[in-house]
């Protein structure tokens, strides 16, 4: 059992691992962030969940998404004039980078930022930047799917996220949770027929067909890559979740609400 | 282009039990075809089983790794500060010019290489420039002239 203070309220816990950002959330106590994912592992690219932890002497900043909560009796703050100014300026230099993205616009009013000081990122006319670099799609690939289709290249200022070789992935699986996941729309995903186009990776991907009724519902490889990996029998791919449904159901029978039984059918 | 895989299977081999060398792995694929062709990344990345995406990230991260095949010879004028201020923008100007190439680019011939690199130590001799791993210090317009020109045959004309 581990006992700490955060905003001056007591509370306790006794889940190892649990993170202060965790355990602040789980109290109802807001903390912003723009990395963090609940199915992900913590990867404090944000900076914006930063906290101010004393224990004894001592205060430091730390980022919260990463910092176990061990230590008994610490005293968290999570909303000092300090910290508002660090989150502040780090909105400063998003918005400076997506100055078009609403959901950074709508995070830096939140935060008060009120004027642009830092000079917008020059692009060529016509486009815009729209990735914040918060790793989510990289790490979503990599740690939920299992693939890594995607990751970060070059650095610095030319640091961006991309398929190998700007090309079509080969271990793309098409099952777009990295557009699922992205926080401002940078990942478009389109569909045409039965091919699905994952725009910022330049990858396109097959989707299969459903036997019954004829409509495109999951991409081939993915599809082969789950069957694999969960041992799922090989008709699964042939029909869309609808017909599979339908045809349970009528090999199985129906549901008769008066008697409430199931009703077999031969 | 098709690269010869025999040469990349030795150096898969030596690293073959080490999942950590990947860098040490690319650079001894980069000094062997001087660049990091694109095939023999993919190659590599299907035989020790790693995603491409994690070579294709350490490649373009670190700048002594380069996706682009190199000129032969390999020009890099120093842009450091005590350079800078004896006139390597002006010296830097004059290789371009010369070459009629930018900064990072490689001339039509496939000869030249010119980059610019920030300080090599030599700040006493600037302005500098490396030719083939070749220091040559206080430069003058006319220098660069002559080095071009195919006279790197000639031995050390470093000062």
């Amino acid at each position: 059992m581990v006992s700490i203070t955060i905003n001056g309220r007591e509370i306790k816990t006794d889940q190892e691992d649990i993170t202060l950002l965790q355990l602040a959330r789980s109290e109802g106590i807001g903390i912003p962030t723009l990395c963090f994912h609940k199915a992900l592992l913590p990867y404090g690219a944000c900076r914006l969940c930063v906290v101010e932890v004393t224990g004894g002497q001592n205060t430091k900043i730390v980022n919260s998404c990463a910092y176990p909560v061990r230590e008994d009796g610490i005293s968290v703050q999570t909303n000092t004039p300090k910290l508002k100014q660090i989150r502040k300026n780090i909105l400063e230099f998003l918005l400076a980078r997506c100055p078009e993205i609403d959901m950074v616009k709508k995070m830096a009013s939140g935060l008060g930022v009120k004027e642009k000081r830092l000079p917008e990122k020059s692009l060529p006319e016509d486009q815009t930047e729209e990735c914040i670099l918060c790793g989510l799609c990289v790490r979503v690939c990599g740690e939920v799917i299992g693939k890594e289709a995607i990751s970060f290249v070059h650095r610095g200022a030319e640091r961006e996220v991309a398929a190998p070789f700007y090309s079509q992935s080969k271990d793309c699986v098409g099952c777009t949770a990295c557009h699922f996941v992205c926080p401002t729309g940078a990942i478009k995903v389109k569909e045409s027929g039965n091919k699905r186009f994952i725009s910022p990776w330049n990858t396109e991907i097959t989707l299969v067909t459903c036997e019954m009724c004829g409509i495109s519902f999951a991409p081939e490889n993915s599809g082969e890559y789950l069957q694999a990996k969960l041992g799922l029998p090989a008709e699964w791919l042939k029909l869309c979740p609808q017909c599979r449904r339908k045809v349970a159901a009528e090999t199985m029978g129906k549901y008769d609400f008066t008697s409430r039984n199931v009703i077999l059918k031969k | 282009m098709t690269v010869d895989l025999e040469k990349v299977n030795s150096i898969i081999e030596k690293y073959r039990d080490d999942r950590e060398a990947f860098i040490a792995l690319l650079q001894d694929i980069s000094a062997e075809y001087r660049y990091l062709p694109e095939e023999v990344i993919r190659y590599v990345s299907e035989e020790i089983e790693v995603p491409v995406s994690r070579l294709f990230s350490l490649a373009t991260f670190y700048t002594s790794f380069r996706l682009e095949p190199r000129g032969e010879h390999e020009v890099q004028v120093c842009m450091g500060t005590a350079c800078h201020v004896r006139g390597a923008p002006r010296m830097l100007d004059k290789v371009t010019q010369k070459l009629n190439i930018k900064p990072g680019e490689t001339t039509e011939d496939k000869r030249f290489t010119v980059e610019t690199v920030n300080c090599v130590g030599a700040c006493a001799l600037g302005p500098l420039l490396v030719y083939d791993g070749k220091y040559y210090g206080k430069l003058t317009q006319w220098k660069i002239e002559k080095l071009l020109e195919g006279s790197n045959d000639e031995d050390d004309q470093s000062s």
